[in-house]
């Protein structure tokens, strides 16, 4: 700790961080430009002047960069001096010579740095009388609005979009007053976290252009605090409505996981809640033919009622990407027996084999955060980058963080991030990206390896040995793989806090148990080493820490004749098995009632569809990959008669007569019920506050009183929100709320994303509360290590056969995301991929259109494309895309014309 | 005879020597001596104690500069040499009098603080104009690997250094150390935050001298003659001769080495001629467009560091700008101030935003359209972008004639403002 | 497409050095040497040899005042613009420049003989007013030396 003196009043401050940090930890406002908690100082901007004595004596002092300052213990700086004011109002000053003056249209009015900070330095004259610079924009891509003449040259947006996120189709251009950041050339820029320009930036360059096609003002926006649907990272986000329909989606603070920054499809995905696929009210499908009808709520469940009085005769099919509570309430209705996760058989065991390593073995899940912080990581058969993307971009950090330590021999701290960069050059901690095909990842990666799962499982196994020989060693590995596994276990012994990230995408058990393997011997060597495993859905998690059984169970219970009657929540299962499958299942049900909250060809399919609220609209609790429970509350009460499905569940129970719901009127009393009967969801929390409801609209929300005077001149009164301590309104509790439950940030002065500082313990830590959501697994004690003793076969190619790894895809791989107008513009083209040597075998070549033939399917058509990094003997599916049909994973499939 | 160890070979409209023809004339004799068996540090404290000052215009001690690169064998390596060459500075112009006249003489001096400082490779940094000495620099270092003064132990010593020639592709902001360091790392030419400095921390992350090109000029007849005599060459307190330069509208504008110290009066009038005829000396800027202006009241200062700072200026590079009665000081100081602001490297806000609007308030000035409140603006600039408010030096530098010009030709900038235009542009 | 002896040359800086992508401003001195001026193409041509992305090149391109980003004329004049050439009538000979090319600063002659173009000091402040075209140097320049200097460039 070191003492430091702010205007004469002194504080004690960690010592290794800089000036600006400390000070606006402290709670001062201090203004600032290039830096950012999550990008570090440069001192570009010249904004966070303040005045630096070199003793008591000292009256005069000199101008110092407080971002570019280290903490020394005894400092003595002035923020308040006349000079460093003069100073900070001047550089607003500079800004504004170029700076347009056209807040009134600018999408970023009302949540601008630039606003703020001009407001708190007082420039509030203008002096220079000449033409300002103009500029020509891009076109960027269907996610971000580019205008350049509102840029003030902070070089934060290249800072984040090269050196943070990995990026490469950006940069600085130009020199002087001219400096331009953009591409080489109009076109959409590539990287998967693009979106968060439009926070990074503190002006209007980079807005979101999504947004702007049902714009409304930051303030005008009812929030809610809400976790992301499109993954199982599970990060923290603020819905924004409007008039009913949902016009944004930004990053929720929270340092665990999100920390400041989601992926495009996470802030671009939300899109799907105002598609014109939304179910927006019951429908009822008339026998025999295919006639839909609109149909009320009551005479929806009075027709269902029925069927479901007795639970016996009801299978329900639950899903990880409904809430643990309405996936509970689902359990109420069949009885545990009948309830299954909804997922397919493999799906259901990987999931649970994940949680059985997790919790049984030495190695606990970390938060987002604590990936960052590890200085050396393996990556076994996950391209997470599109299927987990904000763990990918935790990697980077990894990469990148470690030699910062080299750094620090020099003395340069790792906040001087331009120092760091030089002194580091290009170098990068240890990663290795062992994956079936190429890699986002792979040009942050140490080494790379291609191999099938069998290959990536055996070399993680080789890997685990090498750093601890109780680990089993795989036999016969090539020269070259166990060269490469004792150069990455060197590496990895090297480390201080190493991390194994696996996920359970390309379908293989032997890939989770060696990189179980691999984090056990690493923890036996006496490492902190932590353990990722990347589910597919928001709560897949949740549901594997539940009791339901597989999708099999339950297509055996409707095809046996035990059950007559299937309800399916949230859950497209066209997307879970092979089409004639759920096709069969679907029709051997006498009634299929789905609740869901948009048309897939399972509701299609359904004799009764009920109308669910989106996530964004909806309440409940979800849980990550990293076993954090995280609730989220409805941002706005949807029209017609959307409800949760955990409420339609009740209601139907209710319509039934059944007892198992009587008391439940709301989420809380779900909760207790449903932590009550499953121990392992036992810290699923239940937040109140005392002193009023916490408001979902900002204080300045306008327009209240006129917004439906069309209809009615009388305000009507705001819903009330049972399920959570939250208002609908702009009134109501103003003290400090719980983190999980604040809507928004937001403080006197701070109207834009950098308000989170107001709200932080220390900058770029915790929030004032800590950090949302409640962990539910913990590793089990290091003595107790039971090592997966089963290693695979090397992979050996079939002739004529082709072994089917997953193709994840960031945009279109994920069911609700792709419905936005947006992510489907950036959904690449279908395709099965093959090592061109294979596809010559084949006599194709890219572009030609493959005809694929499973196991008593129909053929299916796909055009070609080579890949020239996938192993031969490997085909590369891309999973979920729009108009591709689900193929279980690992199978093989035959040469055109063969079975 | 005066001695003249920077320009003694270098003969006006010659070809520069050859590597034979400048050993002939004692040439690499410093590298014979020091390779022969001085301790690199005993390099370096020779340099030290000779009071050599950099002569790229921050005048820095050499000496000092070297002892703060690593040494020994825990150093980092490689360690590298940036030699500066890039001379952009307005009114600037004596590098390329001894990288075209005598670039073995550069080479030598290479050497020597290459030997000084155990570094094992350097670079010469030349601005994209400067063709005729890339190209005789590149024969130069031809003949010196060929002879053996370059390339793997040389003399037998054990000791191998690498030069390389790289031209530059313009901005002056690659004159200043850092920048120079990222524009040889094939980057844009912004500056860098010091620390770390390049000493420690320089090109490629490894420690890395920048010298000025006559800086290193200096060297070798430090280690040949010994730092006594280097200082003696002196008429001031910092050591040996300086090549000074004069332009603008005297007889003779030139350059030439004179010990250090010599007035400004010696310079103007007897080198240069004195001023053309029927022409005044108004001011003169000392050591290039960076450097406050001074008047003729200061015509007997000695032209050193600290004689000129005492003054109220910077010696800078030492190369004299002349304003004459005749040139509107606004005119010049607007000429300047566009230099700076072109010339700003777009990377921190004080010089970016700053220097185009005094610009454009200067010429606005210069063309009668001022307005009083213009001179408040132009002055509070020259103390909000003094040193340590912006990243680097250049907006500093250009604040220095700007506030001296006030200063001095104040009368001028008021005729401008009242008389609504030039006073030295005919009417219309 | 870089050409082979292109790729020689740069090939030939890059012997120099430890990475790669830092003989990026020698690989567009190389191809302005041979095509004038740096194109898009050539941007991306750059790119490709020195494993960079064309944004990245582009970046340090435009940085630099002397990488032409658009077509020049068969020669280049660059008039020294600043201090002492001002001082020694910079003006004047802009004025007849402009005169002579039928052209202004940044522009082209018809017959794309000559691109007109302003330079920072060149280093020449004692033969001032200075200029440059190609690889030559010349001052100080005036009315009686401009037409000869200019015949000399076809
Ligand atoms: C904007 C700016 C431009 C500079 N240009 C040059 C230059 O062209 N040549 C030079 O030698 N030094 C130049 N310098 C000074 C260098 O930063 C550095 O101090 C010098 O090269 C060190 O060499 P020395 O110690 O031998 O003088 C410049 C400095 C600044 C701030
Ligand atoms: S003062 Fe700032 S903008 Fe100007 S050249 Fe230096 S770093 Fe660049
Ligand atoms: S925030 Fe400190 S200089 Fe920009």
């Amino acid at each position: 700790m070191a003492t430091i003196y702010v205007d004469g009043t002194p504080h004690e401050v960690e010592e290794g961080q800089n000036l600006l940090q400390a000070c606006l930890s402290l709670g001062y406002d201090l203004p600032y430009f290039c830096w950012h908690p999550a990008l570090h100082s440069v001192g570009a901007c010249r904004q966070c002047a303040v005045k630096q004595f070199k003793d008591e004596r000292d009256a005069r002092g000199r101008i110092v960069m407080a971002c570019m300052t280290p903490v020394a213990d005894g400092i003595r700086i002035s923020i308040d001096d006349p000079e460093a004011r003069e100073f900070r109002k001047s550089v607003i000053e500079w800004l504004m010579t170029n700076h347009p003056h056209d807040c009134p249209i600018c999408d970023e009015g009302g949540s601008c740095h630039l606003q703020d900070m001009t407001v708190m330095t007082g420039h509030a004259h203008r002096r220079f009388r000449y033409k300002k610079r103009t500029y020509r924009n891009q076109c960027l891509g269907p996610f971000l609005n580019h205008e350049m003449n509102r840029c003030i040259q902070c070089y934060r947006c290249v800072r984040f979009y090269r050196d943070y996120a990995g990026g490469r189709d950006f940069d600085v251009l130009g020199s002087r007053n001219r400096v331009y950041f953009g591409r080489h050339e109009d076109g959409v820029l590539e990287n998967e976290f693009s979106g968060n320009l439009a926070e990074i930036c503190p002006t209007g360059v980079f807005t979101d252009k999504t947004l702007k096609k049902h714009y409304t003002r930051k303030w005008d926006l009812q929030w809610s605090p809400s976790i992301c649907p499109h993954c199982a990272v599970g990060c923290n986000v603020s819905p924004g409505e409007r008039y009913g329909s949902l016009r944004c989606v930004v990053n929720r603070y929270n340092d665990a996981v999100n920390g400041y920054v989601l992926c495009d499809r996470g802030r671009f995905g939300y899109e799907y809640v105002n598609s014109e696929k939304r179910i927006r009210g019951p429908l009822a499908r008339g026998a025999g033919e295919n006639a839909v009808e609109a149909v009320s709520k009551g005479t929806a469940l009075e027709r269902i009622r029925p069927w479901i009085s007795e639970p016996e005769r009801v299978v329900g099919i639950g899903s990880p990407r409904a809430s643990l509570e309405s996936n509970f309430a689902l359990r109420a209705l069949v009885g545990p027996e009948r309830f299954v996760a909804g997922m397919s058989d493999p799906e259901l065991r990987l999931a649970r084999r994940a949680v059985s390593i997790l919790r049984d073995g030495p190695a606990a899940p970390p938060s987002v955060a604590e990936i960052e912080a590890c200085d050396a990581v393996v990556v076994l058969g996950e391209d997470l980058t599109n299927s987990a993307p904000r763990l990918a971009l935790a990697v980077r950090q990894a990469v990148r963080r470690q030699p910062t330590e080299k750094a620090a021999r020099f003395k340069i701290p790792a906040w001087d991030a331009a120092a760091v960069a030089y002194c580091c050059q290009n170098e990068k901690g240890p990663l290795l990206v062992a994956t079936p095909a190429p890699d986002r990842l792979d040009d942050a990666a140490t080494w790379t390896r291609r191999a099938a799962p069998d290959d990536v499982a055996r070399l993680g196994f080789a890997i685990a040995h090498a750093v601890c020989s109780a680990s089993p060693a795989p036999d016969a590995m090539s020269e070259a793989d166990r060269s490469l596994a004792e150069e990455v276990a060197r590496a990895l012994k090297d480390a201080k806090r190493p991390a194994v990230l696996t996920g359970v995408s390309c379908g293989s058990e032997d890939v989770l148990r060696a990189a179980a393997n691999l984090a056990w011997a690493l923890r036996a060597e006496g490492k902190d080493a932590r353990l990722s495993i990347a589910l597919p859905e928001c709560n897949s998690m949740g549901l594997a820490l539940m009791d339901g059984g597989s999708l099999d169970q339950a297509i055996e219970a409707v095809e046996n004749g035990s059950a007559q009657t299937l309800v399916v929540l949230e859950n497209d299962l066209f997307r879970r098995m092979e089409k004639t499958k759920a096709e069969r299942l679907l029709e051997s049900a006498q009634h299929a009632i789905a609740i869901d909250c948009v048309e897939n060809p399972t509701t299609a399919r359904a004799e009764i569809v009920l109308p669910a609220a989106a996530l964004y609209e909806a309440s409940g609790t979800v849980v990550n990959n990293e076993g954090r429970a995280q609730r989220f509350d409805r941002c706005y009460v949807a029209e017609d008669n959307i409800q949760d499905g955990w409420r339609w569940l009740i209601d139907a129970m209710s319509a039934a007569r059944r007892s198992e719901a009587k008391d439940w009127t709301s989420l809380d009393d779900v909760r207790a019920a449903m932590t009550e009967a499953l121990p392992a969801l036992a810290g699923v929390a239940q937040l109140r506050v005392e002193g009023g409801k916490i408001p979902r609209q900002p204080h300045r929300y306008s327009g209240r009183t006129a917004m439906r005077a069309h209809i009615d001149m009388s305000e009507p009164t705001p819903p009330e929100d049972a399920d959570s301590p939250l208002a609908f309104s702009m009134e109501g509790y103003s003290g400090a709320e719980p983190p999980a439950l604040q809507p928004f940030f937001w403080s006197p002065g701070w109207n834009s994303p950098s308000a989170v500082n107001k709200h932080q313990r220390e900058i770029g830590g915790a929030l004032r509360g800590g950090s949302p959501g409640i962990r539910l697994i913990e590793a089990a004690p290091s003595e107790k290590i039971v090592w997966f003793e089963e290693i695979p076969q090397a992979f050996s190619r079939r002739p004529d056969e082709w072994l089917l790894v997953p193709l994840s895809r960031i945009f279109g791989g994920e069911e609700l995301s792709v419905l936005s107008p947006a992510v489907a513009e950036r959904v690449a083209a279908a395709c099965i991929a093959m090592n061109p040597k294979d596809a010559e075998a084949l006599g194709l070549k890219a572009g030609d259109e493959a005809e694929i033939r499973l196991g008593g399917t129909e053929p299916i058509r796909q055009p070609l494309a080579d890949m020239k990094e996938l192993p031969e003997g490997v085909a590369g599916w891309p999973s979920g895309l729009p108009g591709v049909e689900w193929v279980e994973m690992l199978s093989w499939i035959g040469r055109k014309g063969t079975d | 005879m005066m001695e003249r160890p920077l320009t003694q070979h270098i003969v006006p409209n010659r070809e520069p020597l050859s590597a034979e023809e400048y050993e002939k004339v004692g040439g690499y004799g410093a590298v014979r001596k020091i390779l022969g068996g001085i301790a690199p540090q005993d390099v370096t404290r020779m340099v030290k104690d000779s009071g050599l000052r950099g002569r790229g215009g921050a005048g820095f001690p050499t000496g000092l500069k070297w002892g703060f690169v690593p040494m020994g064998d825990a150093a980092p390596r490689p360690k590298y040499l940036a030699v500066n060459g890039d001379e952009m500075e307005p009114g600037t112009f004596k590098d390329r009098v001894l990288l075209e006249g005598n670039p073995h003489l550069l080479l030598e001096g290479i050497l020597v603080v290459s030997y000084a400082t155990q570094l094992d490779t350097a670079f010469v940094f030349l601005r994209a104009e400067y063709k005729l000495a890339a190209a005789r620099m590149r024969q130069a270092i031809g003949e010196a690997y060929a002879r053996g003064w370059l390339g793997k132990n040389i003399l037998g010593s054990g000791f191998s250094l690498d030069v390389h020639v790289h031209t530059s592709a313009g901005r002056y902001i690659c004159g200043e150390e850092t920048g120079m360091i990222n524009s040889l790392e094939g980057r844009r030419a912004a500056p860098r935050a010091k620390p770390p400095f390049p000493p420690v921390v320089g090109l490629w992350g490894k420690p890395t001298v920048t010298n000025n090109v006559e800086t290193l000029c200096c060297v070798p007849s430090i280690v040949v003659n010994g730092p006594q005599w280097f200082k003696n060459l002196s008429r001031g307190d910092d050591g040996g001769t300086k090549l000074y330069g004069v332009s603008g509208k005297v007889k003779r504008p030139g350059a030439w080495e004179l010990p250090m110290g010599t007035t400004v009066r010696e310079i103007l009038e007897e080198h240069a001629g004195g001023m053309r005829d029927g022409l005044s000396l108004r001011g003169f800027l000392p050591g290039g467009a960076s450097t406050d202006f001074l008047t003729d009241a200061h015509l007997d200062v000695k032209m050193d560091f600290a004689s000129i700072e005492k003054a109220g200026s910077r010696l800078g590079t030492g190369t004299t700008i002349v304003l004459d009665d005749e040139t509107c000081p606004v005119g010049l100081v607007l000429n300047l101030t566009r230099f700076f602001a072109q010339e700003s490297c777009g990377w921190c806000t004080p010089c970016r935003e700053g220097l185009p609007w005094l610009a454009s308030i200067l010429s606005d000035l210069e063309n009668g359209q001022g307005r009083a409140s213009d001179l408040k603006i132009l002055e509070e600039h020259t103390r909000l972008l003094g040193p340590g408010n912006t990243y680097c030096a250049l907006a500093p530098g250009a604040m220095e004639p700007i506030a001296s010009a006030l200063k001095h030709f104040r009368e001028d900038f008021e005729r401008h403002l009242r008389g609504k235009r030039c006073p030295w542009r005919s009417a219309g | 497409m870089l050409t082979e002896e292109e790729k020689t040359e740069i090939e030939e800086h890059l012997a120099a050095l430890p990475v790669r992508r830092s003989g990026c401003i020698d690989a567009l001195n190389v191809v302005q040497r041979h095509r004038r001026w740096v194109s898009d193409e050539s941007v991306r041509d750059i790119a490709a040899f020195l494993g960079m992305t064309p944004d990245e090149v582009d970046s340090v391109a435009t940085f630099y005042s002397l990488i032409f980003r658009r077509p020049v004329g068969r020669h280049a004049i660059l008039l020294c613009d600043s201090a002492s050439c001002w001082i020694m009538g910079q003006e004047n000979l802009l004025d007849l420049l402009e005169k002579r090319l039928g052209i202004g600063l940044g522009q082209t002659t018809e017959d794309d003989r000559f691109t007109l173009l302003s330079v920072a000091c060149l280093g020449a402040c004692d033969r001032a007013p200075a200029l440059m075209i190609d690889d030559d140097l010349y001052g100080p320049v005036g009315a009686e030396t401009l037409d000869g200097i200019l015949e000399r460039y076809e």
